[in-house]
């Protein structure tokens, strides 16, 4: 039973203040410098397939659950989608005149057009387990192009950023990430600001606005293109709270993403087209 | 105190079932569970290298730990050594109590797997606060609670393969 009755190797206090020091010399280097994005990226590869499999019995799960779904909530779903629609159809419509007649206007101020960046549309794998940071892992990696810094968003509004791709995944970084900032501006009066994640709640916080700002519960920020990675007007969060505490410099406003942040299962990356500009 | 399960006599292990094991435990940690239910689940590798460690120190130890550690922190997208530097720890406190674990009986082993998890896990979050400033959360400890009620039932899967087949009209 006690094959340590004579010494194998070095004693375990000596192997543990090794791999001690390893984990330290890899922590330094991983927080602080790029050298291991190779290696992550190759054990991720390996990896991949694993993820697949533990995804499986919840896909299975989930197929399951739908086909469980009665007939009647189906027809009944069929017809609101129908409705909705018809109203998206008229909408659309309007959209398009509306959008013919902003490029009209601004070829009259000798604006810049906006082109339309391509998207790669991605499904979440994996919300990540690390307690520390807010992540997903999505499918489409490298082999659909997709590109360091590239926007993420969903039906609704802004999700996050690509904080680094793999073969076939990519990491986004939500902007309900500790400090991810993300431009704004308010969709009411046109006011600039940076809003920056809190990490720890799924809330948003908006810095440095002065205490008499004109901010109001309720308004709603889009992006404002500034950054050059999410293109302008992408609903980003709606205010819910401004504290004016005149004792204060700045007032504290806290706002709630549009996006389903912590619930969505499909979006779309748009390509931004300045790929060298990653998070920050 | 009453002594734990009698000593009894079992093959010995084949290295294959340890990392078949180790393997299954992986994918475990891999599955996709959302809100409550992911810190409530324990983390099974931590939990199988735990058992390797107190039965089998000369074939898991601290560097088996190092390793698994490192996958983890791929997996799980944390910084390279988190996991590491956690189950190394986690490893060599094993090494150093496995003597006296592998006497008590089972409900005194919930109480030391329990707080050898929780050991692992408040590396962890000392880690993740010096780098990147989040605690995170009472809850994230709830996985090494459960972790030390699944322990009787993961300790016997992991025994059954060593026990031998008794058979009387075999031989």
């Amino acid at each position: 039973m006690d094959q340590d009755l004579f010494s194998r190797g070095p004693s375990p206090a000596v192997r543990l203040t090794f791999f001690i020091l390893a984990s330290l010399l890899l922590l330094v280097s991983d927080a602080h410098y790029n050298y291991l994005k190779a290696m992550r990226q190759g054990i991720s590869t390996a990896i991949y397939p694993l993820q697949r499999i533990a995804m499986a019995p919840v896909e299975f799960l989930g197929s399951i659950g739908s086909y469980a779904h009665a007939q009647s909530k189906l027809v009944r779903e069929n017809a609101a989608l129908q409705k909705q629609n018809l109203e998206n159809q008229a909408a659309l419509l309007r959209y398009q005149a509306l959008q013919q007649e902003n490029i009209r206007l601004r070829r009259l101020f000798d604006a810049r057009e906006k082109i339309e960046s391509p998207a790669v549309m991605a499904e979440i794998l994996s919300d990540e387990r690390d307690p520390f940071s807010r992540k997903v892992i999505v499918d489409r990696g490298l082999q659909a192009h997709v590109a360091v810094g590239s926007a993420v968003i969903d039906d609704r509004g802004v999700i996050g950023q690509v904080l680094s791709v793999y073969p076939f995944s990519s990491e986004v970084s939500l902007i309900t990430d500790k400090g991810h900032p993300t431009p704004v501006q308010v969709l009411r009066n046109g006011l600039r600001a940076v809003v920056f994640g809190f990490g720890s709640s799924d809330l948003l916080d908006l810095r440095y606005m002065a205490t008499n700002v004109d901010i109001l519960p309720g308004d709603l920020l889009v992006t404002s293109g500034l950054d050059g990675i999410f293109p302008a007007g992408i609903p980003v969060a709606k205010v819910v709270k401004v504290d004016r505490n005149p004792a204060y410099a700045f007032s504290r406003i806290l706002c709630q993403p549009v996006a389903g942040v912590d619930q969505f299962s499909q979006v779309l990356i748009l390509s931004s087209n300045s790929p060298e500009k990653g998070k920050n | 105190m009453e002594l734990g399960p009698r000593q009894e006599i079992l093959l010995p292990v084949k290295p294959g079932f340890i990392a078949f094991s180790l393997f299954l435990g992986f994918l475990l940690n891999l599955l996709p569970f959302e809100g409550v239910f992911r810190w409530i689940f324990p983390d099974f590798v931590a939990m199988i290298l735990l058992y390797w460690c107190i039965h089998q120190p000369a074939k898991i130890g601290i560097g088996a730990a190092w390793v698994f550690g490192i996958l983890m922190d791929v997996a799980d997208g944390t910084l390279f050594g988190e996991h590491a530097l956690a189950y190394s720890v986690m490893a060599y406190i094993a090494l150093l109590l496995r003597r006296r674990m592998s006497m008590l009986s089972l409900d005194y082993q919930f109480t030391h797997v329990t707080v050898i998890l929780l050991i692992m896990q408040i590396v962890t979050v000392l880690i993740g606060l010096s780098a990147k400033g989040v605690f995170a959360g009472w809850t994230y400890f709830l996985g090494s609670i459960t972790a030390g009620f699944l322990w009787p039932v993961l300790a016997y899967l992991l025994k059954l393969p060593q026990r031998p087949k008794t058979d009387p009209g075999r031989i």
